[in-house]
């Protein structure tokens, strides 16, 4: 296992490396640098190509991409080329509306995904599976946007419920601002999570150990948590890991929609003026945080189903 | 009985005296509009992310313009028709030659107590001259100013002079990015304005706090506290709606539409503030014929264009800029659709049967459908205009250099500005390539004019020319929409830009 560990961790660094290089590459085939990004009308050309020079955009592409990863090496993610902050601040100030956001919506998902995994997968083909499947579908069919606008219509102009948008609102002094984006949040998730608890109950249920454990004559509820969970759990948890890195990256249009500053606004800002070290620092975290989820989910797996080929 | 008619009478005299008196004016405003003090105000606006700034000079959205309105000031603002109005200068005096300009400044008192002095001004314009800071965006229009010969005259006085004259410089002084800061001011994350708003807090891309300045020389503030917001046209939408918000900056027609049906929100829209245009590059082929130029004129069904595009919100335009600003001639006749002129100057060209391809992008709103419009306009007279979609992003800078014809929007400046900065020869933000000795000229020699009517009459005659010989199609002048709640009070229609334009110290809450 502590093999297998460093293994996953030399992987990780060549991961990283190569996801550098390439969001670098394709920020620099983007039309257009950070100077010309603050072309408008207000900055003439002559103070646009001082601008350039003064922020070094004018050095050959490897110099600036090598002084990057220097930088990285030694714990520093560099300056913004917009603010002139660092980007290790910006990460933290984005970050953290995401991290309630993620937190949130799967504190509410991963239990009400179990329940009707479960619910659905011990009664394959019934009434009950059919309509909870019917219905978890058709929210995931539905583009989030649409459930925002139905959402928002509803409860905040109509109703004058919830707040509409995170706009003025303060969020530990207002948990309400979280009600309406996890409930956006919450369609697809729950279907893609429940539909895989579902068919491993399913799979579970038809294996050989608990047919046997129910010819000994286990009790229901001792089979179902003791035996079916577990192995039913496994294509869950591999997909909550995927959940988990997906609402990480942050919800572009749950995040527009709602003007919450998290993680995918700060991403698409800094792709939008070309501040290729926020963009950089920003897909770093992210991409350290998918890794390190994924390999706590590979060993939550291995730990409820003892199998060494899951480690391959 | 005639004894009670007498009192009766005498008292309502006396009173409608009494309010007249205490109220300063007659009684045309409703008695709502009394005004109250205190409470909140929440103002959103468009924002810009990381790139929001702090520092006055670095300006250049309009959530920076709001935010520094209310920490800071200039010395001129603009009047509502883009015409200068004094500021924290009370009046200035130029000599004859409109090279040397006398300022005398206000009363004024900054954040930290210290009262506004001409050291303060002098420092703040050499601030914004600074090379090293290139992104200093007043940097471009004040480079006319000879810092060197610049002096106080004594703590309220302060002489300005100027490298070439020019009879427009309270405008330029008037320009985005030209706040005044204390002396030796060097740290823009603690402001310390003149403004009607004192700073609390700031996160760029989100919010910006401030708090009622007691000292501001115009008179405190209604409200209390200001709290500047940042969100994107559905989240400012939904707050104004939503009650999260008690104004919304730059909204949508179809916005408006919505709103003016409810009764929570009210819509105040300043008429044809900015201008939507679209520019041919006078020195390619086939628009550096003069006959293709005015033949496109001829083709734009405007109103169609006003009536799709701005959802009727906004008035035609007659290919020039500014609408309704100081020096618009007003007097010249309307350009209106003639397909068979138009025709016949094709067919003259020999462009009947021809492709041209037109340049837009989303860059802003209306933009490809103006565009793709336009063509549809354009085909009924046999010309086949292919639209074509570039880099929003970049767009403002591939205008300069890239295609034909292309898709321009300006908002509201001083026309002088305007053309200063996009039709002369050495303009910046040149996009019709208009470059013309004798117009450069006929341009300097109205802007030595100390004489404004005289001046007038000089850009009348540029003007004109633009009209009708140059590369702008200035097809429609949208509104710009302002969205508040209703209890809202005091909000200007205003252009954007403008001194009451993102003003809050003259708003309150009822």
């Amino acid at each position: 296992m502590r093999s297998y560990a460093a293994q996953r961790a030399a992987l990780a660094v060549i991961q990283l490396a190569v996801l550098s290089i390439l969001v670098f590459l394709l920020t620099a085939l983007l039309p257009g640098d950070a100077a010309d990004m603050r072309f408008t009308e207000t900055l003439t050309p002559d103070q646009v190509a001082r601008l350039r020079s003064q922020l070094g955009l004018d050095e050959p592409a490897i110099e600036r991409f090598t002084h990057w990863f220097g930088n990285v090496l030694t714990g520093d993610l560099g300056t913004s080329l917009i603010s002139g902050g660092s980007v290790a601040d910006i990460v933290k100030a984005s970050v953290g509306a995401t991290l309630v956001l993620t937190l949130a919506t799967l504190a509410v998902v991963v239990p009400l995904a179990v329940v009707l995994g479960l619910v659905m997968g011990t009664r394959e083909n019934g009434r009950l599976d059919r309509v909870i499947t019917s219905i978890t579908l058709a929210l995931s069919a539905i583009p989030d946007f649409v459930i925002a606008v139905v959402l928002i219509t509803l409860f905040s102009l109509k109703l004058g419920w919830l707040p509409a948008t995170w706009v003025g609102g303060d969020l530990p002094a207002n948990p309400a601002l979280l009600v309406l984006p996890v409930a956006v949040l919450l369609g697809r998730t729950v279907c893609l999570l429940s539909r895989q608890v579902r068919a491993g109950t399913i799979n579970a249920l038809n294996a050989e150990y608990v047919v046997q454990a129910r010819r000994l004559g286990v009790p229901r509820r001792q089979l179902l948590l003791r035996h079916v969970l577990p192995n039913a759990a496994v294509p869950g948890v591999q997909e909550l890991a995927r959940t988990g890195d997906t609402l990480l990256g942050g919800v572009l249009v749950v995040e527009a929609i709602f003007a919450i500053p998290g993680f995918a606004t700060a991403l698409v800002d800094g792709v939008e003026t070309r501040d290729v070290p926020v963009v950089q620092g920003l897909t770093l975290v992210l991409a350290v945080a998918a890794l390190l989820i994924n390999l706590a989910a590979d060993l939550v797996c291995n730990r409820l189903v003892p199998r060494t080929e899951l480690l391959r | 009985m005639s004894e009670a008619l007498n009192r009766r009478g005498f008292l309502c005299l006396a009173s409608g005296l009494a309010v007249a008196a205490v109220s300063g004016c007659g009684s045309a405003d409703s008695p709502a509009a009394a005004p109250k003090s205190g409470g909140r105000l929440r103002a959103v606006f468009a924002g810009g992310g990381a790139k929001e700034v702090l520092d006055p000079h670095l300006q250049s959205l309009f959530v920076d313009i709001a935010r520094h309105k209310a920490l800071y000031e200039k010395l001129v603002e603009l009047g509502p028709d883009l015409k200068p109005v004094p500021r924290l200068a009370a009046k200035w005096e130029p000599d004859a030659q409109a090279t040397t300009w006398r300022f005398t400044l206000r009363d004024a008192t900054f954040h930290d107590g210290k009262p506004l002095t001409s050291q303060d001004v002098l420092y703040s314009l050499a601030r914004i001259a600074d090379p090293n800071a290139p992104e200093r965006v007043a940097q471009s229009s004040l480079a006319a100013l000879d810092l060197r010969r610049c002096k106080a005259i004594d703590k309220r006085t302060v002489e300005l002079t100027l490298a070439a004259p020019n009879a427009e410089f309270p405008a330029l002084l008037a320009g985005i990015g030209t706040q005044i800061v204390r002396d030796g001011f060097k740290n823009p994350s603690e402001p310390n304005g003149t403004g009607a708003f004192r700073f609390t807090s700031f996160e760029a891309g989100r919010s910006m706090v401030a708090t009622r300045f007691e000292d501001y020389w115009d008179g405190p503030a209604k409200i209390e506290e200001l709290q500047i917001l940042s969100a994107d046209a559905e989240a400012r939408a939904n707050a104004v709606q939503g009650g999260q918000a008690e104004y919304a900056n730059e909204m949508t027609a179809t916005f408006a539409r919505t709103a003016e049906a409810g009764r929570t929100v009210k819509i105040v829209a300043a008429k044809g503030s900015t201008t939507q245009a679209f520019v041919m590059k006078v020195d390619r082929p086939p628009f550096d014929n003069p006959d293709v130029r005015l033949a496109f004129k001829l083709l734009a069904d405007r109103q169609r264009l006003v009536d799709v595009v701005l959802a009727g919100r906004g008035a035609v335009g007659n290919d020039l800029f500014g609408k309704g600003f100081q020096y618009y001639p007003a007097d010249l006749p309307q350009r209106e659709r003639d397909v068979d002129q138009a025709k016949a100057l094709l067919k003259k060209a020999g462009l009947i049967g021809k492709e041209v391809e037109i340049f837009t992008s989303d860059a802003s709103a209306g933009f490809v459908e103006a565009a793709t419009l336009f063509a549809e306009q354009v085909a009924e007279a046999g010309v086949k205009l292919k639209v074509t979609t570039g880099s929003a992003q970049t767009y403002a800078k591939d205008l300069l250099t890239k295609g034909v014809i292309g898709s321009h929007r300006s908002g509201a400046m001083p026309i002088p500005q305007y053309i200063t900065d996009r039709l002369l020869t050495k303009s910046p933000f040149n996009v019709t390539h208009w470059r013309r000795a004798a117009f450069d000229a006929a341009f300097a020699a109205a802007q030595v004019q100390t004489d404004e009517a005289a001046r007038a009459a000089k850009y009348a005659v540029l003007q004109k020319t633009l009209r009708d010989d140059g590369g702008i199609l200035a097809w429609g002048h949208p509104d710009f929409l302002v969205a508040i709640s209703s209890r809202v009070q005091g909000v200007q229609a205003v252009p954007p830009n403008t001194l009451d334009s993102g003003r809050f110290d003259k708003v309150w809450l009822a």
